[in-house]
Protein backbone atom coordinates (compact mmCIF):
# COMPACT_ATOMS: atom_id res chain seq x y z
CA UNK A 1 0.00 0.00 0.00
CA UNK A 2 2.51 2.31 1.32
CA UNK A 3 5.08 1.06 -1.79
CA UNK A 4 1.87 2.25 -4.13
CA UNK A 5 1.45 5.60 -2.69
CA UNK A 6 5.44 6.21 -2.88
CA UNK A 7 5.30 4.91 -6.90
CA UNK A 8 2.34 7.24 -7.61
CA UNK A 9 4.57 9.98 -6.23
CA UNK A 10 8.19 9.20 -7.30
CA UNK A 11 5.88 8.78 -10.92
CA UNK A 12 4.38 12.16 -11.25
CA UNK A 13 7.78 13.92 -9.68
CA UNK A 14 9.84 12.33 -12.76
CA UNK A 15 7.11 13.14 -14.98
CA UNK A 16 7.28 16.83 -13.51
CA UNK A 17 11.45 16.85 -13.83
CA UNK A 18 10.74 16.19 -17.30
CA UNK A 19 8.60 18.82 -18.07
CA UNK A 20 10.45 21.58 -16.61
CA UNK A 21 8.44 24.90 -18.10
CA UNK A 22 4.72 23.45 -17.22
CA UNK A 23 6.17 23.06 -13.58
CA UNK A 24 7.81 26.54 -13.47
CA UNK A 25 4.74 28.19 -15.05
CA UNK A 26 2.90 27.96 -12.19
CA UNK A 27 5.86 29.53 -9.80
CA UNK A 28 6.19 32.29 -11.82
CA UNK A 29 2.66 32.91 -12.04
CA UNK A 30 3.47 32.78 -8.02
CA UNK A 31 6.11 35.17 -8.26
CA UNK A 32 4.80 38.07 -10.80
CA UNK A 33 1.40 38.01 -9.02
CA UNK A 34 2.56 38.75 -5.78
CA UNK A 35 5.18 41.47 -7.35
CA UNK A 36 2.61 43.23 -9.17
CA UNK A 37 0.85 44.20 -5.52
CA UNK A 38 3.99 46.88 -4.42
CA UNK A 39 3.97 47.60 -7.94
CA UNK A 40 0.38 48.94 -8.32
CA UNK A 41 -0.11 49.96 -4.80
CA UNK A 42 3.04 52.31 -4.12
CA UNK A 43 5.78 51.62 -1.45
CA UNK A 44 3.71 52.55 1.61
CA UNK A 45 5.24 50.28 4.07
CA UNK A 46 2.21 50.42 6.48
CA UNK A 47 0.08 49.54 4.19
CA UNK A 48 1.99 46.56 2.14
CA UNK A 49 2.55 45.09 5.74
CA UNK A 50 -1.32 45.10 6.17
CA UNK A 51 -1.94 43.41 2.29
CA UNK A 52 1.12 41.42 2.56
CA UNK A 53 -0.40 38.07 4.03
CA UNK A 54 -3.46 38.00 2.31
CA UNK A 55 -1.75 38.74 -1.06
CA UNK A 56 0.67 36.01 -0.62
CA UNK A 57 -2.05 33.70 0.32
CA UNK A 58 -4.37 34.66 -3.02
CA UNK A 59 -1.61 34.27 -5.17
CA UNK A 60 -1.21 30.55 -3.94
CA UNK A 61 -4.61 29.99 -4.59
CA UNK A 62 -4.40 31.22 -7.70
CA UNK A 63 -0.88 29.02 -8.63
CA UNK A 64 -2.59 26.02 -7.10
CA UNK A 65 -5.77 26.35 -9.23
CA UNK A 66 -3.20 27.09 -12.26
CA UNK A 67 -1.61 23.51 -11.53
CA UNK A 68 -4.72 21.67 -10.73
CA UNK A 69 -5.99 21.11 -14.54
CA UNK A 70 -3.02 19.00 -15.62
CA UNK A 71 -3.46 17.02 -12.11
CA UNK A 72 -5.54 14.27 -14.14
CA UNK A 73 -6.39 15.87 -17.71
CA UNK A 74 -2.65 14.58 -19.15
CA UNK A 75 -3.32 10.97 -17.87
CA UNK A 76 -6.31 10.93 -19.02
CA UNK A 77 -5.54 11.57 -22.43
CA UNK A 78 -3.24 9.15 -22.71
CA UNK A 79 -4.74 6.06 -21.18
CA UNK A 80 -2.56 5.70 -18.77
CA UNK A 81 -5.27 6.98 -15.80
CA UNK A 82 -7.33 3.82 -16.66
CA UNK A 83 -4.01 1.80 -16.27
CA UNK A 84 -3.94 3.03 -12.55
CA UNK A 85 -7.43 2.62 -11.66
CA UNK A 86 -6.98 -0.77 -12.97
CA UNK A 87 -4.35 -1.38 -10.65
CA UNK A 88 -4.57 -3.67 -7.55
CA UNK A 89 -4.46 -1.11 -5.28
CA UNK A 90 -8.13 1.34 -3.87
CA UNK A 91 -8.60 4.25 -5.91
CA UNK A 92 -8.28 6.07 -3.28
CA UNK A 93 -4.98 5.74 -2.74
CA UNK A 94 -4.45 6.49 -6.08
CA UNK A 95 -6.19 9.81 -5.59
CA UNK A 96 -4.12 10.54 -2.54
CA UNK A 97 -0.84 9.84 -4.18
CA UNK A 98 -1.79 12.31 -7.21
CA UNK A 99 -2.78 15.04 -4.80
CA UNK A 100 0.31 14.85 -2.51
CA UNK A 101 2.56 14.54 -5.28
CA UNK A 102 0.61 18.24 -6.45
CA UNK A 103 1.68 19.03 -3.38
CA UNK A 104 5.46 18.43 -3.58
CA UNK A 105 5.64 19.45 -6.99
CA UNK A 106 3.56 22.79 -6.81
CA UNK A 107 3.01 23.19 -3.40
CA UNK A 108 6.59 22.87 -1.65
CA UNK A 109 8.19 25.13 -4.03
CA UNK A 110 5.64 28.08 -2.91
CA UNK A 111 6.81 27.21 0.11
CA UNK A 112 10.38 27.97 -0.38
CA UNK A 113 9.49 31.11 -2.42
CA UNK A 114 7.06 33.03 0.11
CA UNK A 115 9.71 34.19 2.31
CA UNK A 116 11.40 35.99 0.05
CA UNK A 117 8.28 37.32 -1.73
CA UNK A 118 6.93 38.34 2.14
CA UNK A 119 10.29 40.35 2.44
CA UNK A 120 8.92 42.82 -0.27
CA UNK A 121 6.16 43.47 1.60
CA UNK A 122 8.10 44.21 4.54
CA UNK A 123 6.99 41.39 7.14
CA UNK A 124 9.38 41.00 10.34
CA UNK A 125 10.76 37.87 10.84
CA UNK A 126 8.16 36.84 13.19
CA UNK A 127 5.50 36.66 10.79
CA UNK A 128 7.37 35.57 7.88
CA UNK A 129 7.74 32.12 9.93
CA UNK A 130 4.28 32.24 10.37
CA UNK A 131 3.75 32.62 6.64
CA UNK A 132 5.48 29.64 5.77
CA UNK A 133 4.06 27.54 8.55
CA UNK A 134 0.43 28.36 7.72
CA UNK A 135 1.58 27.52 3.88
CA UNK A 136 3.03 24.17 4.89
CA UNK A 137 -0.31 23.31 7.11
CA UNK A 138 -2.59 25.43 4.17
CA UNK A 139 -0.75 24.31 0.71
CA UNK A 140 -1.86 20.58 1.39
CA UNK A 141 -5.10 21.04 1.52
CA UNK A 142 -5.01 23.27 -1.53
CA UNK A 143 -4.04 20.15 -3.19
CA UNK A 144 -6.61 17.60 -1.80
CA UNK A 145 -9.57 19.79 -2.34
CA UNK A 146 -8.39 21.10 -5.47
CA UNK A 147 -8.49 16.97 -6.61
CA UNK A 148 -11.74 16.55 -6.25
CA UNK A 149 -12.10 19.59 -8.38
CA UNK A 150 -9.36 18.15 -11.31
CA UNK A 151 -11.55 14.52 -10.91
CA UNK A 152 -14.51 15.98 -11.21
CA UNK A 153 -14.03 18.37 -14.35
CA UNK A 154 -11.96 15.66 -16.10
CA UNK A 155 -12.67 15.53 -19.72
CA UNK A 156 -15.21 18.36 -19.47
CA UNK A 157 -14.33 21.10 -22.15
CA UNK A 158 -13.72 24.71 -20.66
CA UNK A 159 -12.94 22.34 -17.55
CA UNK A 160 -10.34 24.78 -16.62
CA UNK A 161 -12.67 27.91 -15.60
CA UNK A 162 -15.06 25.47 -14.14
CA UNK A 163 -12.79 23.74 -11.68
CA UNK A 164 -12.14 27.18 -10.78
CA UNK A 165 -15.79 27.72 -9.73
CA UNK A 166 -16.31 25.08 -8.30
CA UNK A 167 -13.04 24.63 -5.83
CA UNK A 168 -12.60 28.78 -4.81
CA UNK A 169 -15.38 28.46 -2.47
CA UNK A 170 -13.86 25.14 -0.75
CA UNK A 171 -10.85 27.26 -0.50
CA UNK A 172 -11.80 30.00 1.55
CA UNK A 173 -11.90 28.83 5.03
CA UNK A 174 -7.99 27.87 4.21
CA UNK A 175 -7.29 31.67 2.82
CA UNK A 176 -9.50 33.20 6.12
CA UNK A 177 -6.84 30.95 8.37
CA UNK A 178 -3.85 31.29 6.72
CA UNK A 179 -3.94 34.65 5.96
CA UNK A 180 -5.26 35.25 10.00
CA UNK A 181 -2.74 33.56 11.29
CA UNK A 182 0.49 35.52 9.44
CA UNK A 183 -2.45 39.00 10.42
CA UNK A 184 -2.24 37.60 14.11
CA UNK A 185 1.27 37.00 14.43
CA UNK A 186 1.87 40.48 13.40
CA UNK A 187 -0.88 42.39 15.27
CA UNK A 188 -0.08 40.45 18.94
CA UNK A 189 -3.05 38.26 18.98
CA UNK A 190 -1.31 35.14 18.36
CA UNK A 191 -1.72 32.45 15.55
CA UNK A 192 -2.22 29.11 17.63
CA UNK A 193 -5.75 29.12 16.95
CA UNK A 194 -5.65 30.02 13.24
CA UNK A 195 -2.90 27.02 12.62
CA UNK A 196 -5.28 24.63 14.61
CA UNK A 197 -7.87 24.99 12.84
CA UNK A 198 -6.16 24.65 9.70
CA UNK A 199 -4.90 21.66 11.00
CA UNK A 200 -7.77 20.60 12.23
CA UNK A 201 -8.95 21.22 8.04
CA UNK A 202 -5.81 19.12 6.83
CA UNK A 203 -7.12 16.44 8.83
CA UNK A 204 -10.15 16.47 7.48
CA UNK A 205 -9.63 16.74 3.83
CA UNK A 206 -6.88 13.93 4.19
CA UNK A 207 -9.47 11.48 5.65
CA UNK A 208 -12.44 12.31 3.20
CA UNK A 209 -10.59 14.11 -0.19
CA UNK A 210 -8.83 11.19 -2.16
CA UNK A 211 -12.41 8.97 -1.05
CA UNK A 212 -14.66 11.85 -3.10
CA UNK A 213 -11.95 12.43 -5.58
CA UNK A 214 -11.95 8.24 -6.19
CA UNK A 215 -15.38 8.54 -6.41
CA UNK A 216 -15.33 11.41 -9.73
CA UNK A 217 -12.23 9.75 -10.78
CA UNK A 218 -14.42 6.49 -11.53
CA UNK A 219 -17.52 8.43 -12.92
CA UNK A 220 -15.30 11.04 -15.20
CA UNK A 221 -13.89 7.64 -16.53
CA UNK A 222 -16.60 5.86 -17.64
CA UNK B 1 -13.94 -18.42 -14.83
CA UNK B 2 -15.20 -15.34 -16.15
CA UNK B 3 -18.68 -15.05 -16.35
CA UNK B 4 -21.03 -12.71 -17.78
CA UNK B 5 -24.95 -12.47 -17.17
CA UNK B 6 -27.29 -10.89 -18.82
CA UNK B 7 -25.45 -8.03 -19.26
CA UNK B 8 -27.16 -4.41 -21.07
CA UNK B 9 -25.08 -1.11 -21.58
CA UNK B 10 -26.55 2.62 -22.19
CA UNK B 11 -24.78 5.67 -23.61
CA UNK B 12 -26.92 8.54 -22.81
CA UNK B 13 -30.69 7.85 -23.68
CA UNK B 14 -29.46 4.76 -25.82
CA UNK B 15 -29.49 1.14 -25.33
CA UNK B 16 -26.12 -0.07 -26.84
CA UNK B 17 -26.83 -3.96 -26.29
CA UNK B 18 -28.88 -6.35 -23.68
CA UNK B 19 -29.19 -9.75 -22.72
CA UNK B 20 -25.67 -9.88 -23.38
CA UNK B 21 -24.45 -13.27 -21.55
CA UNK B 22 -21.34 -15.46 -22.43
CA UNK B 23 -19.07 -18.08 -19.52
CA UNK B 24 -14.82 -17.86 -20.50
CA UNK B 25 -12.78 -20.58 -19.14
CA UNK B 26 -8.99 -21.12 -18.61
CA UNK B 27 -7.47 -21.83 -22.36
CA UNK B 28 -10.50 -19.92 -24.52
CA UNK B 29 -10.07 -16.64 -26.18
CA UNK B 30 -13.49 -14.71 -27.21
CA UNK B 31 -14.02 -12.45 -30.31
CA UNK B 32 -16.25 -9.32 -29.97
CA UNK B 33 -17.70 -8.63 -33.30
CA UNK B 34 -19.92 -5.64 -33.88
CA UNK B 35 -20.30 -2.53 -35.84
CA UNK B 36 -18.74 0.78 -35.36
CA UNK B 37 -20.76 2.39 -32.60
CA UNK B 38 -22.71 -1.28 -31.75
CA UNK B 39 -20.71 -1.28 -27.95
CA UNK B 40 -17.74 -3.44 -28.43
CA UNK B 41 -15.54 -0.82 -26.51
CA UNK B 42 -18.04 -0.12 -24.19
CA UNK B 43 -18.74 -3.83 -23.29
CA UNK B 44 -15.01 -4.46 -22.55
CA UNK B 45 -15.17 -1.31 -20.42
CA UNK B 46 -17.78 -3.01 -18.65
CA UNK B 47 -15.52 -6.33 -18.37
CA UNK B 48 -12.67 -4.43 -16.39
CA UNK B 49 -14.59 -2.80 -14.56
CA UNK B 50 -14.24 0.58 -15.68
CA UNK B 51 -17.82 0.79 -16.09
CA UNK B 52 -21.01 -0.02 -14.29
CA UNK B 53 -23.33 -1.84 -16.59
CA UNK B 54 -27.10 -0.90 -16.93
CA UNK B 55 -28.16 -4.38 -16.23
CA UNK B 56 -26.65 -7.91 -15.24
CA UNK B 57 -23.40 -8.91 -13.55
CA UNK B 58 -19.72 -10.02 -14.55
CA UNK B 59 -18.40 -12.72 -11.67
CA UNK B 60 -14.67 -13.88 -11.71
CA UNK B 61 -13.45 -17.08 -9.73
CA UNK B 62 -17.63 -16.93 -9.18
CA UNK B 63 -17.29 -13.70 -7.30
CA UNK B 64 -18.49 -9.73 -8.66
CA UNK B 65 -15.98 -8.02 -9.72
CA UNK B 66 -16.11 -4.98 -8.14
CA UNK B 67 -16.39 -6.84 -4.76
CA UNK B 68 -13.10 -8.72 -5.65
CA UNK B 69 -11.77 -5.20 -7.18
CA UNK B 70 -8.14 -6.35 -6.00
CA UNK B 71 -8.09 -9.66 -6.94
CA UNK B 72 -8.88 -9.24 -10.61
CA UNK B 73 -7.54 -6.77 -11.15
CA UNK B 74 -3.96 -8.70 -10.23
CA UNK B 75 -4.75 -11.27 -12.94
CA UNK B 76 -6.51 -9.23 -15.84
CA UNK B 77 -4.72 -7.03 -17.94
CA UNK B 78 -6.34 -4.22 -20.37
CA UNK B 79 -5.11 -2.76 -23.06
CA UNK B 80 -7.56 -0.01 -24.27
CA UNK B 81 -7.79 2.23 -27.71
CA UNK B 82 -5.55 4.49 -26.12
CA UNK B 83 -2.02 3.17 -25.03
CA UNK B 84 -1.53 4.26 -21.58
CA UNK B 85 2.58 4.99 -22.49
CA UNK B 86 3.49 8.43 -20.79
CA UNK B 87 5.13 10.34 -24.15
CA UNK B 88 7.78 12.02 -21.83
CA UNK B 89 9.02 8.61 -20.78
CA UNK B 90 11.80 5.34 -22.71
CA UNK B 91 9.84 2.42 -23.38
CA UNK B 92 11.79 0.42 -20.74
CA UNK B 93 10.79 3.52 -17.96
CA UNK B 94 7.14 2.92 -18.87
CA UNK B 95 7.13 -0.82 -18.71
CA UNK B 96 8.77 -0.64 -15.14
CA UNK B 97 6.65 1.78 -13.78
CA UNK B 98 3.51 0.29 -15.01
CA UNK B 99 4.48 -2.71 -13.19
CA UNK B 100 5.57 -0.83 -10.13
CA UNK B 101 2.09 0.43 -10.31
CA UNK B 102 0.55 -2.98 -10.47
CA UNK B 103 2.84 -3.76 -7.18
CA UNK B 104 5.43 -6.70 -9.46
CA UNK B 105 9.29 -6.30 -9.87
CA UNK B 106 9.96 -5.84 -13.46
CA UNK B 107 13.86 -6.82 -13.67
CA UNK B 108 15.40 -5.08 -16.44
CA UNK B 109 16.57 -7.97 -18.46
CA UNK B 110 13.06 -9.09 -18.54
CA UNK B 111 11.74 -5.58 -19.46
CA UNK B 112 14.82 -5.42 -21.94
CA UNK B 113 13.56 -8.72 -23.16
CA UNK B 114 10.06 -7.92 -23.95
CA UNK B 115 10.91 -4.79 -25.64
CA UNK B 116 13.06 -6.56 -28.35
CA UNK B 117 10.83 -9.47 -28.79
CA UNK B 118 7.95 -6.91 -29.79
CA UNK B 119 10.56 -5.11 -32.39
CA UNK B 120 11.86 -1.99 -30.08
CA UNK B 121 15.26 -3.06 -29.42
CA UNK B 122 16.37 -0.01 -31.22
CA UNK B 123 13.97 2.27 -29.53
CA UNK B 124 14.89 1.22 -25.66
CA UNK B 125 16.25 4.77 -24.75
CA UNK B 126 14.28 7.43 -26.59
CA UNK B 127 11.19 8.97 -25.48
CA UNK B 128 7.95 7.46 -26.30
CA UNK B 129 7.15 10.97 -27.68
CA UNK B 130 9.32 10.35 -30.86
CA UNK B 131 7.85 6.80 -31.59
CA UNK B 132 5.51 5.96 -34.34
CA UNK B 133 2.04 5.40 -33.53
CA UNK B 134 2.78 1.46 -34.62
CA UNK B 135 5.49 1.33 -31.96
CA UNK B 136 3.68 2.72 -28.98
CA UNK B 137 1.58 0.10 -29.63
CA UNK B 138 3.73 -2.54 -29.49
CA UNK B 139 5.25 -0.78 -26.27
CA UNK B 140 1.62 -1.31 -24.64
CA UNK B 141 1.74 -4.91 -25.46
CA UNK B 142 4.98 -5.34 -24.29
CA UNK B 143 3.53 -4.67 -21.49
CA UNK B 144 1.10 -7.12 -21.47
CA UNK B 145 3.39 -9.61 -22.01
CA UNK B 146 4.79 -8.64 -18.91
CA UNK B 147 2.28 -8.38 -16.48
CA UNK B 148 1.86 -12.03 -15.80
CA UNK B 149 -1.66 -11.66 -16.34
CA UNK B 150 -4.60 -14.69 -16.98
CA UNK B 151 -7.19 -12.75 -18.85
CA UNK B 152 -6.51 -10.41 -21.46
CA UNK B 153 -8.60 -7.97 -22.56
CA UNK B 154 -7.72 -5.96 -25.76
CA UNK B 155 -9.54 -3.46 -27.46
CA UNK B 156 -8.58 -3.76 -31.00
CA UNK B 157 -4.94 -5.21 -30.65
CA UNK B 158 -4.24 -4.56 -33.84
CA UNK B 159 -4.42 -1.13 -34.66
CA UNK B 160 -1.40 0.87 -36.14
CA UNK B 161 0.49 -2.91 -36.14
CA UNK B 162 2.40 -3.70 -39.70
CA UNK B 163 2.36 -7.22 -41.22
CA UNK B 164 5.05 -8.26 -38.99
CA UNK B 165 3.20 -6.81 -36.22
CA UNK B 166 -0.11 -8.49 -36.77
CA UNK B 167 1.46 -11.82 -36.90
CA UNK B 168 3.47 -11.16 -33.88
CA UNK B 169 0.05 -10.62 -32.17
CA UNK B 170 -1.53 -13.48 -33.52
CA UNK B 171 1.41 -15.50 -32.12
CA UNK B 172 1.26 -13.95 -28.92
CA UNK B 173 -2.68 -14.48 -28.44
CA UNK B 174 -2.27 -18.13 -29.18
CA UNK B 175 0.80 -18.59 -27.06
CA UNK B 176 -1.00 -16.99 -24.76
CA UNK B 177 -4.23 -19.53 -24.85
CA UNK B 178 -2.63 -22.33 -25.41
CA UNK B 179 -0.44 -22.06 -22.07
CA UNK B 180 -3.78 -21.68 -20.59
CA UNK B 181 -4.32 -18.29 -20.78
CA UNK B 182 -8.17 -16.55 -21.39
CA UNK B 183 -7.98 -13.59 -24.07
CA UNK B 184 -11.19 -11.41 -24.89
CA UNK B 185 -10.80 -9.21 -27.91
CA UNK B 186 -12.36 -7.07 -30.49
CA UNK B 187 -11.13 -6.51 -34.10
CA UNK B 188 -12.13 -5.81 -37.57
CA UNK B 189 -9.12 -7.37 -39.27
CA UNK B 190 -9.24 -10.82 -39.57
CA UNK B 191 -7.04 -12.53 -37.13
CA UNK B 192 -5.57 -16.17 -37.22
CA UNK B 193 -5.75 -18.34 -34.05
CA UNK B 194 -4.98 -21.55 -35.18
CA UNK B 195 -5.54 -24.29 -32.87
CA UNK B 196 -7.33 -22.13 -30.35
CA UNK B 197 -10.59 -23.04 -29.05
CA UNK B 198 -12.08 -19.09 -30.11
CA UNK B 199 -15.51 -18.18 -28.95
CA UNK B 200 -17.29 -15.18 -30.88
CA UNK B 201 -20.34 -13.50 -29.36
CA UNK B 202 -21.51 -10.13 -31.29
CA UNK B 203 -22.93 -6.72 -29.90
CA UNK B 204 -26.01 -4.47 -30.95
CA UNK B 205 -27.25 -6.40 -33.89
Amino acid sequence: MIRFLITVIRRDVLLAARRRGDWLTAQFFFVMVVSMFPLGIGPEPTMLRLIGPGVVWVAALLACLLSLGRLFADDFRDGSLEQMLLSPYPNSLLALGKALAHWVINGIPLLLIAPVLGIQFGLPAEALLILVLSLAIGTPILSLLGGIGAALTLGLRGGGVLITLLILPLYVPVLIFGAGAVEGAMSGTGSEAHLSLLGAFLVMSLLVAPWISSLALKISVE
Amino acid sequence: MLFANDLACERGERLLFKNLGFELGEGEALLVRGGNGHGKTSLLRILCGLSQPAAGEVRWRGQPIASEHEQYCREMAYVGHVNGIKDDLTPLENLRLAAALDGRDLDLPVAVAALEQVGLSRCLDFPARVLSFGQRRRVALAGLMTAGALLWILDEPLTGLDVHGVAMVEKLIRDHVVAGGMAIMTTHQPLALDGVSAKSISVGD
